[in-house]
């Protein structure tokens, strides 16, 4: 092939792994060699745990005003300092971090499912039914995102309110929305998996078996194909996180009693010169996680669809 | 190339179609009534109101209205603002030039930073180069541009002092000082959106050059006796960029979300914030039209991707 330069600093050349290991553990043992990636699991664990626990044990209401000290820096009573009315930073962004993180992988799960069916309907059914759905993939994809979502969310925000209540109604609305324009790089993925998934012998092997179509792209094709469905899932819910936060930062996303960490950005910007605590925190803990969901990105896409060129 | 830049134009029409009914569907679904303010107006009788929203074609069903809202479109009248109180067309042309402007400087920025570094690092991948490039790219993309456009702000205007942080369209000065102070005030919201696409850019160059580098005919070229640098300029990088053309111009559409982001910050009068101002205030005339010209805007910058693509690869244009 090509030359000798590995896909990844981790490729190592064919046929040195060792045998009896099933594909999974030789995933994950790929997977910590790639030392950024590895590390980045540990951080966003970190994360998610301080989120989930943090409110627990740090106990101060995201809501309590403390007029004596507004827009403090931080110091043992406020460890991020604290907002314009006094509130505590910590506390709005461990919680503000529930919701992004929520969003993310909510986001991410919509997208990955509408992409999977709508790639797999298209990879499956040669013919009209293919292209139509493509015509579709490549429309979605040639809308400018931000603003469909920026004027979804703005005219359906009522409407959702009156069906759910106010915080699930935004939350359910942001979800769809970010995952409704988000699957079409799944569905391609999966088509393309598919159209050279099914010709190989395994599948012609399970056909002649008498494998009904619906068995042979759940049992056969599906599982196979979704190594890259995988990495795409997670730098999805980076994507969304980002696309939450840049919604909430231009004040279309979460009301202000909701505070997400674009949210607190939002808030923030106007007191950069006299506060800039306020907004350097929400806005490093985007920046971890979201690199530390690309780090784990980057680690899963060579731990299961390494191109181990030699 | 002439058929085949014909043949794209024709298949643009489908798209904007496609476009035009999903915007006008989402419309057309929203709760929200244009008509709202009169609704609730004690002095316009029900009867009066009935017959303007017949007059105006209100309650025609969604086909009818999507039939004449694209053939007023199509004959160029998009409209009167309901908050500005001036034609919808005038009101983008007016925004549009500084989006464009930021935007194209933008992207050439990103170009100028993500060609040769993408490059270099795919040369000696794995050196200390590499690492440090493909690092700074990870964090690049990592930060979401409202955040380092707080950064700037924070360090360039506030600690600094150097470069304002509010963009003035109606700078007085005139000859070399107006130029100035205008390159002034973009060097931020440039850097910050040119500096996001490159941290991308590069790393689809490097793993396209790197994909190329290794092939037969590279080492033809090098046996051949040709320099290391007509070798990577003439022959790796063209090839190299083929892929990379595709994947540049599916990213467009999100190049507007981040040019709404830079806007909003450092409120330049563009586009995108004529945008978020429209959709605060419920202009839905704006709405529309923006939106419609940002879809349109895509297409053909697909449109000139296609070309880009024809020109690097000649073998395309004959198909």
């Amino acid at each position: 092939m090509a030359g000798s330069t590995p896909a990844s600093a981790i490729a190592e050349p064919l046929g040195k792994s060792s045998g009896g290991v099933s594909l999974w553990a030789e995933a994950w043992r790929r997977f910590k060699r790639h030392r950024m990636a590895y590390w980045s699991l540990w951080v966003l664990g970190l994360l998610v745990l301080a989120v989930l626990a943090g409110p627990f044990i740090y106990k101060v209401g995201i809501n309590e005003i403390d007029f004596q000290a507004r827009l403090a820096p931080p110091s043992s009573k406020h460890p991020l300092g604290t907002d314009d009315l006094g509130r505590d930073l910590l506390a709005r962004v461990l919680y503000g971090g529930r919701i992004s993180l929520a969003v993310g992988f909510a986001a991410m799960v919509v997208a990955i499912l509408v992409g999977v069916t709508i790639g797999a309907i298209a990879g499956i059914s040669r013919g009209w039914v293919d292209a139509a759905l493509m015509w579709v993939t490549d429309l979605f994809l040639s809308l400018p995102q931000l603003p469909m979502l920026l004027v979804l969310t703005f005219f359906f925000r009522d409407s959702m309110k009156a069906v759910v209540g106010p915080e699930v109604g935004i939350f359910v609305l942001i979800v769809v929305v970010i995952g409704g324009f988000r699957w079409m790089p799944a569905a391609r993925l999966v088509r393309a998996q598919f159209f050279s998934l099914r010709e190989k012998e395994f599948v012609e092997a399970a056909r002649a078996l008498g494998a009904s179509t619906q068995r042979l792209v759940v049992r056969h094709i599906l599982p196979n194909s979704l190594g890259p469905v995988i990495v795409a899932a997670t730098i999805d819910v980076a994507a969304a996180i980002i696309l939450e936060s840049t919604l909430s930062f231009l004040g279309l996303g979460f009301p202000p009693d909701i505070p997400t960490w674009g949210r607190i950005l939002f808030d923030a910007k106007d007191y950069l010169d006299i506060a800039m605590h306020w907004s350097l925190f929400p806005g490093l803990a985007i920046f971890v996680t979201v690199l530390a969901i690309s780090f784990i990105g980057d680690g899963l896409r060579d731990a299961l669809d390494p191109r181990r060129v030699m | 190339m002439g058929p085949y830049i014909l043949r794209k134009l024709l298949i643009m029409v489908p798209s904007l179609l496609g476009i035009s009914v999903v915007l006008f569907t989402v419309l057309a679904l929203a709760p929200g009534d244009p008509f709202e303010e009169l609704a609730t107006n004690p002095n316009v009788p029900p009867a009066v109101r009935a017959a303007l929203r017949a007059s105006l074609g209100l309650d025609d069903p969604v086909w009818q209205r999507y039939v004449h809202w694209l053939s007023a479109m199509l004959q160029g009248n998009w409209g009167f603002s309901f908050v500005s109180r001036i034609n919808v067309d005038t009101l983008i042309w007016q925004r549009l030039p500084v989006t464009i402007v930021v935007i194209g400087a933008s992207q050439i920025l990103a170009l100028l930073v993500a060609l040769p570094v993408g490059v270099l690092a795919a040369v000696k991948p794995y050196s200390w180069f590499d690492r440090i490039a493909s690092t700074l790219a990870f964090i690049g993309f990592s930060l979401p541009t409202f955040f380092t456009g707080l950064l700037f702000i924070l360090f360039f205007s506030i600690e600094l002092g150097w470069l304002p942080f509010v963009f003035r369209a109606d700078i007085s000065a005139t000859g070399w000082e107006w130029w100035w102070e205008h390159i002034k005030q973009s060097i931020m919201p440039v850097a910050v959106l040119g500096l996001a696409q490159a941290a991308s850019w590069m790393r689809y160059v490097r793993s396209s050059v790197l994909d190329v580098i290794r092939l037969d005919y590279v080492t033809t070229a090098r046996s051949k006796g040709l320099s290391e640098r007509v070798i990577i300029t003439k022959h790796v990088v063209r090839n190299a960029l083929i892929p990379v053309v595709t994947l540049i111009a599916l990213q467009l559409p999100q190049l507007f979300g981040g040019a709404i982001v830079t806007e909003q910050i450092f409120r330049i009068p563009g586009v995108g914030s004529l945008l978020i101002d429209a959709i605060l205030r419920n202009d839905t005339p704006v709405i529309m039209a923006v939106t419609f010209v940002l879809s349109a805007l895509v297409i053909l910058f697909n449109l000139m991707a296609d070309i880009v693509y024809g020109w690097l690869d000649p073998r395309i244009s004959y198909r």
